[in-house]
């Protein structure tokens, strides 16, 4: 991956010599786009993260998106952002990271970038957009995969990244007070420095944003374990489009004191109010924890070990995870340095145990294979505690959705469906795209009934896309799925929402909508249409 | 080469955060996660590919430490090794044994147990010694090949590749020999599962070192163990000129 990132960075230096913006013949086809490269190389590496795949035509112009009536940023309101935050923080170079989003799918055409330094600063300037009728985006850590956090015609990007601070953690309470712009990782070790940890996690950690995965209300690998984040968030501190704090903060897990807005923040995507600071209910962290990776042979074999799971793991269960073979293999291929304990089958599990009690642990988890085994279901794998090798099997996990993007197009699908239905998606997808595919696979939170979707391709074409959307939102809706489990709407999703919410909810958001932000600065183009 | 022996050393678990004690007399290591050394993980892998590869017919797994090093050895034998031998060390005199007694008790057991090849870690991630290889083929007068990176057989012997300064070196040695696997000579296996379960079952010989005729008194007194200083923050300066005046006022020039 670092090699495939120098010889990108190496055509890009090339072109810097001559600016060059080729036109793509085809509304469709994606081309390379070379643009001017400044001064800051190590800055384009650093962006090029995570995907071979070329960078993206500018999705006003490919999507046909009509700007709304929005102002135009002048000089003077550069001059006046500088003012409040300093020119530092005030960014109008080198904005292709901000811009572009982390499957490099949307790519916007802001001018600005602002990194405000706290919930005052954040309210100074939204008061002034609103005023001023400039749109905004609000940006954490853009891992997003719905296009939900970068710009999508010229809004002025507002960092969060500077809100970074843990502002405290309360080993006794378990009750964590923390900035938005906090990463994941960050926040997670300053808890676990107290015997605590954050009850969310996933593969973007190291670089998602606390106030971030809030907004989206992200699932990830333990909502099995810990539920959602409508649960485990106490409070919330918002600033709304018209500059004025939502102070909606709480210690305390039990609080009936009117109407419980903070959860119109937890997964309103950045479009009713911006996340400044968050208060956490953070339980202990385990001892003891300890990974089983499994194959199996058949998707009736992978349901009856998960009832097995929640039957005898029970309380100690914290993950249940599926691969399938094409996602393994995939990333097993793209990323020489994952080592899989077992190869061959056509479907993986990952279940992890998290409890107090190593010895405990330990015997249930393994009379838990050795039953499973017995019974033919568990056909062969590998159980550890030991935390060198806990953490050498998550990392094939997360690696997965990275080596289906690698060096490929790919369509991604976050779905919840009946669990007895799950997989069949998978097999149905894969016989409708025929030779048009190269990779049709599925992992996913198995505890959630959570699919990933994935069809992957070398290069976005149409023949694809007709037969993948809207074929699989009818997929889902028959079902009465969603069609996003926890990535959330966004941009690429917004045609579809219908499929999962009725023409009366919707009809409410949008009037929430306009309650909260007359001006409809916050996030445009997002969630609703 | 029919027998390989292994030695394997349970360590503190390379990805747990090692902690000094309060009392300065050592680090934490009551509740800590331990497991094989990764070093050892690599030889076990070796002598196991090497009975797979036919040029070896027996893989004895061997810790010295106390009841709790049996863990290790199961977790070899789970890899493929074929017994194991526990020389169980009590707790108090284990924190001051040293590559110099495990030397000895390794070369002893080598001979009882007609071993044509000894692997060992290069060097155990607790302590980094780098001297258990060595010794041991010291005391028993055989060849040596250290951070070896590719072990050949050959009809001479052994042709290995070892990992030095400068490169690759490639030596030419005769058996019996003891080799020590630096970490690109292979990716060790994970344990998987009807093999920790054939290997509950495979035999765990234990002896003691006066079995063997070892003297494991200490040689050594911890006088105390502290953690590295804190690194001190840098400062940036604007030119060559007050880089020059700093260095002045620091004393260095």
């Amino acid at each position: 991956m670092r090699f495939q990132q120098l010889m990108h960075v190496r055509r890009l230096a090339s072109a810097a010599a001559t600016t060059l913006m080729r036109r793509p013949t085809t509304g469709t086809t994606a081309t390379t786009t070379m643009f001017p490269v400044t001064s800051h190389i190590a800055t384009t590496v650093r962006t090029m993260a995570g995907s071979g795949a070329p960078i993206p035509e500018l999705t006003q112009i490919t999507d046909n998106v009509q700007r709304g009536n929005y102002a135009t940023l002048t000089d003077k309101d550069v001059a006046h952002f500088e003012q409040l935050l300093g020119k530092n923080h005030v960014l109008t170079e080198d904005l292709e990271g901000y811009n572009i989003c982390f499957l490099k799918r949307i790519r916007g055409n802001s001018k600005l970038v602002l990194k405000p330094a706290n919930t005052a600063e954040v309210a100074a300037v939204l008061q002034y957009c609103n005023e001023r009728r400039l749109a905004v985006v609000p940006q954490g850590g853009n891992t997003g995969l719905v296009g939900g956090s970068v710009p999508i015609c010229d809004e002025i990007v507002l960092s969060l990244a500077r809100l970074n601070k843990v502002i405290s953690v309360d080993e006794v309470t378990g009750i964590a007070v923390v900035e938005a712009g906090c990463i994941l990782e960050n926040f997670d070790q300053k808890a676990r420095d107290v015997g605590l940890t954050v009850p969310l996690d996933l593969g973007a950690k190291a670089s998602c944003h606390i106030g971030g995965n809030v907004s989206t209300n992200a699932g990830g690998v333990r909502v099995v374990r810990y539920g959602n984040l409508h649960g485990s968030v106490l409070g919330v501190e918002a600033v709304l489009a018209t500059g004025q704090v939502l102070d909606l903060m709480s210690n305390f897990k039990k609080d009936n004191t009117g109407y419980h807005m903070k959860h119109l923040f937890i997964g309103s995507e950045g479009t009713l109010g911006v996340v400044t600071k968050l208060s956490m209910l953070c339980p202990h962290s385990s001892r003891a924890v300890n990974v089983a990776f499994i194959g199996l042979n058949s998707f009736d074999d992978v349901l009856k070990t998960f009832v097995s799971a929640k039957r005898n793991l029970g309380e100690i269960l914290s993950s249940c995870e599926l691969i399938d073979e094409r996602a393994l293999n995939t990333a097993l291929q793209q990323f020489k340095f994952l080592n899989s304990p077992i190869s061959g089958y056509p479907f993986y599990m990952l279940i992890e145990t998290s409890g107090s009690n190593g010895d405990h642990d330990e015997e249930k988890i393994n009379q838990f294979i050795g039953d499973g085994m017995e019974r033919g279901e568990i056909q062969d794998g590998t159980v550890t505690g030991d935390p060198g090798k806990v953490q050498e099997i998550w990392k094939i996990r997360e690696m997965v959705p990275l080596g289906l993007i690698e060096k490929s197009f790919c369509f991604k699908y976050d779905i919840s469906l009946p669990l007895r239905d799950f997989y069949n998606i998978v097999d149905v997808m894969r016989e409708r795209c025929g030779p048009y595919a190269t990779v049709v696979c599925g992992y996913g939170h198995l505890g959630d009934s959570n699919l990933h979707l994935n069809v992957s391709c070398e290069e976005f074409n149409d023949e694809i896309y007709k037969r993948v959307e809207p074929f699989v939102y009818e997929y889902t809706s028959k079902l009465k799925g969603s069609i996003s489990a926890e990535h959330g709407i966004g941009f690429l999703k917004k045609d579809y929402l219908h499929y999962s919410k009725d023409p009366v909810a919707i009809g409410y958001m949008r009037e929430m909508k306009r309650l909260l932000d007359p001006n409809g600065i916050l996030n445009p183009y997002k969630v609703l249409n | 080469m029919a027998r390989v022996l292994v030695g394997v050393k349970r360590v503190i678990d390379y990805a747990v955060k090692v902690r000094v004690k309060p009392d300065k007399t050592g680090v934490v290591t009551q509740g800590v996660k331990h497991s094989m050394n990764p070093f050892d993980e690599i030889a076990v892998e070796e002598a196991v590919k090497l009975k797979e590869k036919k040029l070896a017919t027996e893989v004895i797994a061997v810790s010295v430490g106390p009841t709790q090093s049996q863990e290790v050895i199961r977790t070899a034998l789970a890899m493929g090794a074929d017994r194991g031998v526990h020389v169980e060390i009590p707790a108090a005199e284990y924190e001051l044994l040293q590559p110099i007694h495990v030397s000895k008790i390794l070369a002893k057991l080598a001979l009882d147990e007609k071993a044509d090849l000894v692997i060992l870690g290069k060097q155990a991630i607790d302590d980094d010694a780098n001297q258990t290889a060595q010794m041991t083929a010291a005391v028993l007068d055989w060849p040596q090949g250290t951070f070896c990176n590719k072990i050949e057989k050959t009809d001479a012997g052994l042709t290995i590749t070892r990992e030095i300064d400068g490169g690759l070196e490639t030596i030419k040695t005769k058996t019996p020999a003891v080799l020590s696997a630096d970490l690109r000579l292979n990716t060790p296996r994970y344990a998987t599962l009807p093999n920790i379960m054939k290997a509950k079952k495979k035999p765990l010989k234990k002896v003691t070192a006066k079995d063997l005729g070892v003297d494991t008194s200490p040689r050594i007194e911890v006088v105390s163990v502290e953690d590295p200083p804190v690194r001190q923050a840098g400062a940036t300066v604007a030119d060559v000129d007050a880089l020059v005046a700093k260095l002045k006022e620091g004393g260095h020039i």
